[in-house]
């Protein structure tokens, strides 16, 4: 077995928490039950790992196999990374009759004519999903096959998954890769972005519970309000204004859990407006300024400011619109008529 | 009774007792908690500010929180001359003293303790400097 093989799955094996390394090594099924059953699951990690690696020997592992156990700890650890979304159009309306073997055929056909030294690999799972890992050589050097690519492919939707090592130049190679493998005619990066795979996933297939606008011509009983206190002595003065704002916040973010996303940015590109005591920056350039929301679960806190006091309801648009847009990189450019708000552009 | 900001809604007038004492929350992690009550303090009449009215400003634990500075409070409380708690909710202790320390305050107001009357605490603010 090659040694950079040996190597690789060694390192692969360290990743892996210890408790998790058995689940693993069956999922990828590449050892055998009994050959499992020898290793010695309650040593240090780099004794577990070094086993493997013996018994990979044993069996010949080479780098597709490996890449293989890869894809499986992505898999499961796929929100170490940052995924982005692509979306590919189609030039007719035709749906076409999804080929898995003839989408691999010619994915690795396009990539390999283009460059050779590419390790690419497959798998699927039962939720449709296709994922591809590709590490990246040049005309002259073996593939890195500690920098791959990642592509998550469903191949019933128009959309795609990607998270990229650090080799950004490869993704156009990669698009157009997949645009030819699944008989789109282009390709777009859409802006949006997060670690959360599923989330993104959510989103993009509107599989999160959406508010539609309905007109209620009462209150709607129980369960809007959060459970005021059972002590009578307790007197609320606004509740109808509490539940007003619980309103508005059930409308624009619906009921049940919203998409994880970590981040909003907004890059504005507007004129400063102020009074004319500030003139100085009343440059005619606009003002440019980045506005970043970070948060470990940036959708639930935007929900949870109104009722908690902290903003006033409904909360800007700018805001709720991040999942309904599927969006979270937004560029905002002043109007340039009548109307003086600013809009959203592409 | 809670509320969030003043004035209070008319609807519920008629079912509202007599108001002894007012506490205005600060959070100190919130400027939009300061600006509120500085928002509300408008629309209390004159009376209260004879020792029935009190700034409690919570969050005090957490120094890295904080947005307002101490001096700015301090500031607002000399203005209405009406005395100023700190405390911390989280720690158990912190919050039943304070509560102690109103609910005496609430009594004095209430007219419930003998000889002293709301307008002790405007005296105790006095600061000896200010002579």
């Amino acid at each position: 077995m090659d040694e950079t093989v040996a190597e690789y799955i060694r390192r692969t094996v360290l990743k892996i928490p210890r408790d998790e390394i058995k689940m693993m090594l069956q999922k990828w099924g590449f050892l055998s039950e009994a050959q499992l059953q020898t290793l010695n699951f309650h040593q240090i990690k780099d004794n577990i790992s070094q086993e493997v690696v013996q018994l990979c020997e044993e069996n010949c592992a080479d780098i597709k196999q490996a890449a293989v156990l890869d894809i499986i700890y992505n898999h499961i650890y796929q929100n170490k990374r940052m995924w982005s979304v692509y979306q590919m159009k189609r030039s007719e309306e035709e749906l076409e009759c999804f080929d898995i073997a003839d989408f691999k055929k010619k994915f690795k056909g396009r990539l390999q004519s283009a460059l050779k030294n590419v390790t690419i690999t497959f798998k699927e799972y039962e939720d449709n999903a296709i994922w591809i890992r590709v590490a990246w050589g040049t005309p002259y050097r073996k593939p890195n096959q500690y920098k791959p690519s990642y592509v998550v492919y469903h191949s019933q939707t128009p959309y795609v998954f990607i998270s990229s090592s650090v080799l950004k130049s490869n993704v156009p190679l990669l698009c157009q890769a997949l645009i030819v493998a699944s008989n789109y005619h282009d390709i777009r990066e859409m802006e949006l972005r997060s670690h959360s795979l599923d989330s993104l996933k959510d989103i993009v297939f509107k599989r999160y519970s959406q508010n539609f606008p309905t007109h209620s011509p009462k209150p709607l009983q129980g369960g809007n309000v959060e459970p005021e206190s059972a002590d009578i002595r307790i007197v609320q003065e606004n509740k109808s204004e509490k539940e007003r704002i619980h309103r508005l916040n059930r409308e624009a973010f619906g009921d049940g859990p919203q998409p994880k996303l970590e981040f909003a940015q907004y890059r504005l590109e507007t004129m400063f407006k102020s009074d004319p005591k500030m003139a100085v920056l009343n440059k005619k350039q606009p003002f440019r300024c980045l506005v970043k929301f970070s948060s470990p679960h940036l959708l639930e806190s935007l929900k949870s400011l109104a009722p908690a006091g902290m903003a006033d309801a409904p909360i800007s648009p700018l805001l709720t619109c991040i999942p309904h847009k599927a969006r979270n990189y937004f560029r905002i450019r002043e109007k340039k008529d009548l109307f003086p708000e600013c809009f959203v552009s592409p | 009774h809670l509320a969030t900001s003043l004035p209070l809604p008319s609807e519920r007038d008629h079912l509202r007792p007599r108001i002894d004492l007012i506490v205005f929350m600060i959070d100190i992690k919130s400027k939009y908690s300061l600006k509120n009550v500085e928002a509300s303090l408008a629309y209390v009449d004159a009376s209260f500010f004879l020792g029935k009215v009190c700034f409690v400003v919570t969050g005090v634990g957490r120094v890295n929180a904080c947005s307002i500075e101490t001096n700015a409070i301090c500031k607002l409380g000399e203005a209405y001359c009406s005395p100023v708690l700190f405390c911390e909710l989280e720690l158990e202790g912190i919050r039943v003293a304070t509560a102690q320390r109103l609910l005496r305050m609430l009594q004095v107001c209430a007219g419930h303790v003998p000889g002293v009357s709301a307008l002790s605490f405007v005296s105790l603010m006095r600061n000896s400097d200010n002579d």
